[in-house]
């Protein structure tokens, strides 16, 4: 009972220190990987700063509620889309989505249709889009689905990773992956014939 | 309407892209890839699209901001 040894006590706040240090080093070593996710959530550099800005700030001051040896880049991640949707939900409406009649393969569809079967190879299709009409493609999407497909497909999280940082069934990783995949398709075919 | 002969084969082809099949879907999918012309140009052609997707939308971190970053830790006791 009674207080604790004074040295034990400097102990256990010198190593708590050291954690802390630890946590903010191996947060900051990510930052460019968090910023390549968060510059393609939001529509300009300057909201991706401020939001990577917003996220290392909560982080820094919540650190003691990671768990080390998790994932701390979707840790990160969580924070940063929980923000974004803060954000989101105030100034941003997601717009209605038209159900599509095509399968999976839109674009190589159109492509096909469009010039014949030597469309289907894939470096010709390619070469027809530009980086500024995938980037476009991608913010075009509704944000449910853009964020399913920037963190898969830009982050490289597994569906377990995305499903934790958004706070969804795997399940629903799926679908919205699968759906918007299929609406960046068709925005890029729509870009790659007009 | 669907386009393609496969339905079976979208779903699966999206699991073999991102590598989140288990072991025997895995090996179905690719048993059914080698034995299908239409399903294995989609493939690749996925392939392509999503590695150039990943490259192309990429972009670094604005010189500066983890200069930002790194003030914001707190100061050292």
């Amino acid at each position: 009972m009674g207080e604790p040894e004074p040295d034990i006590e400097a102990r256990r706040i010198a190593s708590s220190a050291r954690d802390r240090v630890r946590f903010e080093e191996e947060a900051l070593a990510l930052a460019d990987q968090v910023y390549r996710v968060a510059r393609r959530l939001v529509g300009s550099r300057e909201e991706a700063e401020d939001l990577v800005q917003e996220t290392y700030a909560r982080a820094f001051r919540s650190w003691s509620s990671y768990t080390p040896g998790t994932n701390l880049r979707a840790w990160l991640l969580r924070i940063l889309t929980n923000l974004n949707l803060d954000r989101g939900r105030k100034i941003q409406r997601t717009p209605d989505v038209q159900p599509l009649e095509e399968g999976d393969y839109y674009l190589a569809n159109r492509m096909a249709e469009s010039q014949g079967e030597l469309a289907l190879d894939q470096d010709k299709v390619v070469e027809r889009l530009s980086q500024d009409s995938i980037v476009t493609a991608l913010s075009s999407l509704p944000h449910d689905f853009r964020d399913v497909v920037v963190l898969v497909d830009i982050g490289e999280f597994s569906y377990a990773d995305a499903a934790q940082i958004l706070d969804i069934p795997i399940g629903t990783v799926m679908s919205r992956l699968h759906r918007g995949r299929r609406l960046l398709k068709q925005q890029l075919a729509e870009e790659a014939l007009s | 309407m669907s386009h393609g002969p496969c339905d079976k084969c979208e779903e699966l082809l999206q699991g073999y892209l991102d590598r989140e099949l288990t072991e025997p879907e895995r090996v179905e999918a690719e048993l059914h890839l080698d034995g299908c012309e239409y399903c294995r140009r989609r493939y690749r052609f996925e392939e392509t699209l999503r590695v150039y997707v990943r490259t192309t939308a990429e972009e670094r971190m604005p010189p500066g901001l983890l200069e930002k970053l790194t003030q914001l830790r707190s100061p050292a006791p």
